[in-house]
């Protein structure tokens, strides 16, 4: 092992701890909203203070190892995608706890037949499953796994455009519903952007490991 | 653009060692081209043979062709004297003459016979500022050489190569045995030059490489494993040698 690989070793294995906390917090805070169970909402928003001390963590490792090691090549791309990655994680805590925030604010469950003709939790479990995957990808270099996450992330698109008329439709002129129906909406909205910070991940791990650029290049 | 230097096929031998092994590359006029590689890897003999500096080891025998100007460098009618008016050459260390810092500037013009008192004048203050060592001298042009610093050591080197005119500057790590500001200065001066001459360096220290240069050749074992844009070797290498050895995995 060369001098390098102790400093690029360890900001891998800090990210790699980044994916498990975040993991941990998007699983809870499915199953906080799946059981409508505050407790474990709490415990979201108490998870997100140690994603922040993560985050500052790997960028003030990768500062140092920019600062003392000077990387090129493969290991420049690395620490830049790893700053990246980095920031597009600690964004999904934050919509994690964000959607753990209504839970904590709503006093009943979400109407179960809006929760249904949303396909917000179907939304969900595919969010989390695209987690794991970018995660498996990062772990094994494997592109050809990131590259799987632009079609997942397509599906998450298609029910957020889907919302409101299924919403629509589902709350059938029933104003009482109206409020769960936003709460609703703001979720499967928060979910899309998830999707977005995972393409991004997956096009810092395309990056990394072969050096093409995909960020603004439009699917032929 | 046509090139300054074009190398076919080129293989060098001390003896029977085969020191470098078929390297075929171009460089085109007023660059700076960059040669890297682990010690021991024929940048050096690759680089001396732009001015015929190998000429005098024991047991040196080349094959292929060196083309500067269009001329080959290698052929029968060249005269190595002349050459090395067009092809100037900086070593690691600083190398004054125990002379004055004008007889050092002035030397080469003076023995191609060059006496007249007001030229010799013109191209010392001439040479001296393109080095960017004249605001530091010019009230001390008596003074011996050897007093100067190291770093204005080199660049009084650089001003007396810069004398004689030549078009095409050998440096041969020029800044290995400067402090960084020293190496500072001299990076600046080769981006400087590099407007008015072909600048071909070898050097150790990849971040000098990466500043300066606009291509980079990387050998190994007498090879030229890849030669690119310098933003390419540094970014993206396209061999795995390359990348191994510029994120100091091996050599």
């Amino acid at each position: 092992m060369s001098q390098i690989d102790n400093p690029v070793h360890n900001i891998k294995s800090a990210l790699d701890q980044m994916f498990d906390l975040v993991t941990m917090q998007l699983t809870k805070s499915k199953d906080a909203l799946a059981g409508f169970d505050k407790d474990l909402a709490r415990e979201v928003i108490q998870i997100e203070k140690r994603v922040n001390g993560q985050e500052l963590q790997i960028d003030r490792v990768a500062e140092n190892f920019i600062a003392l090691y000077s990387p090129v090549a493969i290991d420049l791309r690395f620490v830049l995608a790893a700053l990246k990655i980095n920031n597009n994680l600690e964004r999904i805590g934050d919509i994690a706890e964000g959607i753990s925030k209504y839970i904590n604010e709503t006093n009943s469950p979400l109407d179960a037949t809006l929760m249904e003709e949303s396909n917000v939790m179907p939304m969900y479990e595919a969010a989390l499953r695209m987690l794991k995957e970018v995660h498996e990808a990062y772990e094994k270099e494997d592109t050809s796994i990131a590259r799987k996450i632009f079609k997942s992330d397509d599906y998450l698109d298609h029910i957020n455009a889907e919302a409101i008329t299924n919403l629509t439709h589902a709350a059938n002129g029933d104003a009482s519903k109206l409020s769960d129906a936003l709460y609703i909406i703001s979720i499967i909205r928060k979910l899309e952007r998830i999707g977005d910070q995972l393409k991004n991940i997956a096009e810092e791990i395309i990056f990394y490991i072969e050096a093409k650029v995909l960020k603004h290049v439009k699917p032929k | 653009m046509s090139h300054k230097l074009t190398t076919q096929d080129v293989h060098v031998w001390y003896g029977s060692f085969h020191a470098l092994k078929g390297v075929t590359l171009s460089v085109k006029p007023n660059t700076v081209t960059a040669f890297i590689g682990p010690s021991g890897c024929g940048k050096s003999t690759f680089l001396r043979l732009f001015n015929r500096m190998n000429d005098y080891i024991e047991g040196f025998h080349m094959g292929g062709e060196i083309i500067i100007d269009g001329r080959n460098i290698y052929g029968k009618r060249i005269l190595v004297e002349e050459l090395r008016k067009e092809v100037g050459m900086v070593f690691q260390k600083p190398n004054p003459f125990p002379k004055s810092i004008y007889d050092n500037v002035v030397y080469g013009l003076q023995i191609q016979g060059i006496n007249d008192k007001h030229v010799l004048e013109e191209a010392c203050e001439t040479s001296l500022k393109q080095a960017a060592l004249w605001n530091e001298v010019k009230d001390n042009l008596k003074k011996s050489a050897l007093a100067l610093s190291g770093g204005q050591q080199q660049r009084l080197c650089i001003a007396r190569t810069l004398a004689v005119k030549p078009t095409m500057i050998l440096m041969d790590e020029p800044a290995s045995a400067l402090d960084p500001i020293s190496t500072a200065k001299i990076e600046e001066l080769i981006l400087e030059l590099k407007s008015q001459y072909t600048i071909v360096i070898v050097t150790h220290n990849m971040q000098q490489a990466a500043r300066i240069s606009d291509r980079t050749a990387f050998f190994y074992l007498g090879e030229l494993i890849e030669y690119d844009k310098t933003v390419n070797i540094f970014t993206n290498p396209k061999e795995e040698k390359t990348q191994s050895y510029i994120t100091g995995r091996f050599g």
